[in-house]
């Protein structure tokens, strides 16, 4: 499955060249137009800005017919337009008052950058690595432009920010929190989620591995199973600080519950999954039920019990974050969380949120390497 | 023994209705857990009740030490029959508006989860079919979606709320927004799924009539989704009300039952927590039974259903 | 390993030759099936003796028993009536001492398992040790001519090549009985042309005793000393055809005139037990 759509469908050309041109118009139109609404600043004024206003609004006008280079000039032209936006925020006559002048160029070079990533995500490509090459490029291009935005809109529109920070203080907030965050990674990722993560997980295999032996235990075990997953299992950190204490142990143990259900269930798939031949064919072996166990269903089943560990790995970040909502010791991105926001410094929070997101790609990331190393037979793997 | 045609032949024990003999397991499963919770409340209650007879210097027989275990004002395990009692009492016996009722507290949860839900899948949905549609934007956008499963989103919660609380906006509205932001991306990955699940021979075929991007999707693609479409409805609506649920603690809402869940570990009522829970789960089982019930209603009437 | 015998395979031969037990001794031997839609007599008053060494074809259109026969066979089902006996023991004792090997219509190659490691599944099951698994391994890869193909995978290879390595499999802990249920039918005509010349040969060398169900007559003429043609509803044995073709045969004898008259045979057999206007 290689993409998901059939590539007929997208900005249609004319419309592509027309909007290209238009950018580089607005570029220019910028000249005009006043930058600031308080002070009298004019871009003629910096003569570097100038040059490259008028270099961006080259590039687009040259990026507009479809051509092999468009991709790549517009990509300079949004480069140039990000920059001069940029360094105009920084005086102060701009930011927080920012007028016309300023925001059209922000749209044309936001016009150019939906243009560009177009023509890049219609450029062909000469074989697989390039393709990858290419496929990568576009999210990273289409992620970093949105900060870009976000920066732009935040220090322009002069949001306070107590509100909601820019990106580049929250950025300096995290360089300079790293042993804060360390800690909280630790208390939270390391003890509550890691823990949590292998007792559920270990005991739903478990489980699962007995009620796949008694048929009975099964068809009682797996519709309970599927209802307790569409439960806000959450909500029981509450009582778990209450049995547990008010340290990572209660949230490991949510964490645990929410692992277990998952890969209760999806074991139990995995489990039935070998086909009448393959158990006849055991049987025919005079396999005992132990070696079936573990050399047909187990190994047979291992897709299914990876699925569930991906799926396991963001509920357990999940859990342990939440589970700190409802109160924990001093450490913890959820107990920081909740005490930045209360203070209102909102750039702690995102920093602590930008710690969990890449602590939550790297666990699921980890567990796809070894889903990758463990089951590299299974047809998925071979598009 | 082996895969013979009667494998599946439940055995048909004498009396038994049918409906009652294929939930048999599960009902015996559920009795074992029931009484296994008993148990688990008079072994983890025992300590205290013991101390407090001993305390109050009264005699005390093993029968009474039972009964007191499963009668205690907070119990570290409360009995089934407590919770059930506390859910009965704070539901019914309390006017609708009142901060004491439980179901005051559970609707003004389900507004936001059922407001969150619609907004979320509305905008899954068309994401979802832009996404199939333009390809700029399932090369840029999808992989962040597909991201986005990968990350605790439920983190941002505490700054919806704070900001929007900050510029004045309370109440029903941040919850929903955090809802509809969390149920959103599994229905636009669902939907993709699904979007695009019909077969090549079928989008072949298509392309021989001459169908335009319009017919295509009216006629193949969207009937195509619709397993799909309430596959992913069912997942969104649970973690819908996850969301209205964190939503309340932030700030320490004063309505709602992740409100309730905060006074009640916060003044140490145990049995209300418990409630409070049952009810959330009777919420959410509700919903997904509504979604499935209304699942298995359209595939009827494609003529899909199995 | 007992030298190849070209035995006729009905009682009386089989007490003559030296108080060797038949292989396959199966009287009155009826399955019935309950399934919702109702009663399946799936064979009905079996009678069939099999002698060691012989090469038996189990033909006959869907549903006449023959898979089942041969499940009864393996202890894979149970009759529910008549007695089986299987080297002089019940299809239980045969079964737990791995007196045969089931080769099935799909190769069933376990996909998470190089080629060599699922022929030696069987062995690990029986507890071989590992010198002697990889010994044999070998061994039985050569016979079917898959060596150098011990590190692929099943996907890797093609439909004929998974059948072989299964082949191998069934082979690889020495059973004296092999029981093959349709194990070409998903392979074009050219393999499978290849893949019976190749069983044929291997028959040869080995020695064992086959039963192979089979829905095409040539090769049922082809490869057998005997042939039952079945029928089904109930499942009842029609005909028992033998064969007397040199055991050095090619696949030019399907030309011949006496290969016609028994194809002949098998096919009047066919058509008396089963008729299409039902």
């Amino acid at each position: 499955m290689d993409r998901a759509t059939d590539g007929d469908g997208d900005v249609t050309a004319r419309a592509q060249v027309i909007g290209f041109w238009l950018a580089a118009l607005g570029l220019l139109a910028a000249l005009a137009l006043p930058l600031s609404t308080e002070a009298d600043a004019a871009l003629t004024a910096n003569s570097r800005l100038l040059a490259a206003v008028f270099a961006g609004a080259c590039m687009f006008a040259a990026a507009a017919p479809a051509s092999v280079l468009s991709a790549a000039l517009g990509f300079i032209g949004v480069l140039l337009g990000c920059a001069v936006t940029l360094i105009l925020l920084d005086d102060d006559a701009v930011a927080g008052s920012a007028g016309w002048g300023f925001w059209v160029l922000t749209l044309a070079t936001w016009l150019g950058a939906i243009l560009t990533l177009a023509r890049l995500a219609a450029l062909p490509t000469a074989d697989n690595a390039t393709r990858w090459l290419r496929d990568l490029a576009i999210p990273i291009a289409f992620g970093a432009f949105l900060v870009y935005l976000w920066e732009v809109a935040v220090r322009g529109f002069g949001v306070s920010p107590v509100l909601m920070p820019a990106p580049s203080a929250t950025a300096k907030r995290l360089v300079e929190s790293l042993p804060t965050l360390g800690e909280d990674f630790i208390q939270t990722f390391v003890r509550s989620v890691l823990s949590g993560y292998v007792i559920g997980c270990s005991a739903g295999l478990f489980v699962a591995v007995i009620a796949h032996r008694f048929d009975f235990l099964k068809r009682g075990l797996l519709p309970l199973g599927n209802f307790v997953s569409a439960l806000p299992i959450v909500g029981i950190a509450p009582i778990m600080v209450m049995w547990f204490g008010f340290d990572w142990q209660s949230k490991a143990a949510v964490v645990a519950v929410m692992c277990f259900f998952p890969m209760l269930v999806n074991t139990l798939a995995g489990l039935a999954v070998a086909g009448p031949i393959e158990r006849d064919l055991m049987r025919s072996y005079g396999a005992r039920p132990g070696q079936t166990l573990f050399k047909l269903h187990l190994p047979a089943a291992l897709p299914f019990i990876f699925n569930a560990l991906k799926i396991n790995s963001t509920l357990a970040l999940i859990g342990a974050i939440v589970a700190e909502f409802f109160g924990t010791p001093l450490q913890g991105i959820g107990f920081r969380i909740s005490i930045e926001v209360a203070r209102m410094s909102l750039d702690m929070v995102w920093a602590e949120i930008a710690l969990a997101a890449v602590a939550g790609m790297a666990f699921y990331g980890i567990v796809a390497l070894a889903e990758r190393a463990a089951t590299s037979w299974h047809p998925s793997y071979r598009t | 023994m082996t895969s013979s045609a009667d494998a599946l032949a439940l055995p048909q024990a004498v009396g038994w209705p049918t409906w009652l003999i294929k939930r048999a397991p599960v009902l015996v499963v559920v009795s074992i857990l029931i009484v296994l919770w008993y148990l688990a409340a008079i072994l983890m209650n025992a300590p205290m009740v013991r101390d407090a007879f001993e305390r109050a210097e009264t005699q005390y027989a093993v029968s009474d030490l039972i009964a007191g275990t499963l009668d205690s004002e907070r119990p570290i395990v409360p009995a089934p029959h407590q919770v059930m009692a506390q859910l009965i009492d704070s539901v019914f016996n309390y006017p609708l508006d009142s901060p004491r009722s439980l179901a005051y507290h559970a609707w003004v949860t389900l507004s936001a989860t059922v407001a969150g839900f619609a907004l979320g899948a509305i905008f899954g949905i068309l994401l979802a079919v832009l996404i199939v549609h333009v390809r700029t934007l399932e090369k840029s956008l999808l992989p962040w979606v597909i991201c986005s499963q990968m990350v605790p989103i439920l983190a941002i919660a505490p700054i919806v709320i704070v900001v929007l609380g900050a510029i004045g906006i309370r109440g029903l509205l941040p919850k929903s927004i955090i809802s509809a932001y969390l149920c959103f991306f599994p229905v636009t990955i669902g939907m993709v799924k699904g979007l695009t699940s019909p077969d090549p021979i079928q989008l072949d075929l298509m392309r021989t009539w001459s169908a335009n991007a319009l017919q295509i999707f009216w006629k193949l693609r969207w009937p195509s989704s619709v397993p799909f479409l309430f596959a992913s409805l069912k997942v969104a609506v649970t973690i819908s009300l996850v969301g209205a649920i964190v939503g309340e603690l932030p700030t320490g809402a004063q309505a709602g039952i992740g409100a309730r869940l905060l006074t009640g570990s916060y003044y140490g009522q145990t049995v209300q927590i418990w409630a409070a829970l049952v009810a959330a789960s009777i919420i959410a089982a509700s919903l997904v039974a509504l979604i499935d019930v209304a699942g298995k209603w359209t595939e009827r009437q494609m003529g899909t259903a199995t | 390993m007992r030298p190849p015998e070209h035995a006729r395979g009905d009682a009386e031969t089989a007490a003559g030759s030296a108080q060797r037990a038949l292989t396959v001794d199966a009287r009155g031997v009826s399955l019935t099936f309950h399934t919702r839609d109702g009663e399946v007599q799936a064979l009905s008053n079996v009678d069939l003796q099999i002698g060691e060494g012989e090469f038996v074809s189990f033909i006959g259109p869907s549903g006449c028993g023959k898979t089942t026969l041969l499940r009864v066979i393996a202890d894979l089902e149970r009759p529910t009536a008549g007695t089986i006996l299987v080297n002089g023991i019940t299809p239980e004792d045969a079964r737990l001492q791995r007196h045969y090997g089931y080769i099935f219509q799909a190769p069933a190659l376990y996909p998470w398992r190089t080629v060599e490691r699922n022929v030696a599944l069987p062995l690990e099951i029986m507890g071989f040790g590992t010198e002697e698994r990889r010994k044999r391994v070998e061994r039985y890869l050569k016979l079917v001519n898959l060596s150098g193909f011990e590190r692929k995978f099943p996907w890797q290879l093609s439909g004929g090549m998974q059948q072989r390595a299964s082949i191998a499999r069934a082979l690889s802990f020495d059973p004296e009985l092999l029981l093959m249920d349709e194990p070409f039918g998903a392979l074009d005509e050219i393999v499978r042309d290849h893949l019976n010349e190749q069983l044929l040969r291997l028959w040869d060398q080995t020695g064992k005793t086959v039963l192979f169900v089979t829905h095409s007559i040539p090769e049922a003429v082809f490869l057998s000393t005997k042939i039952v043609v079945m029928s089904p509803r109930p499942g009842r044995i029609i005909d028992i055809v033998s064969c007397d073709f040199p055991r050095e045969r090619t696949l030019e004898i399907r030309e011949t005139a006496e290969f016609m008259k028994v194809a002949q045979r098998v096919r009047s057999g066919l058509r008396s037990g089963h008729s299409y206007d039902e």
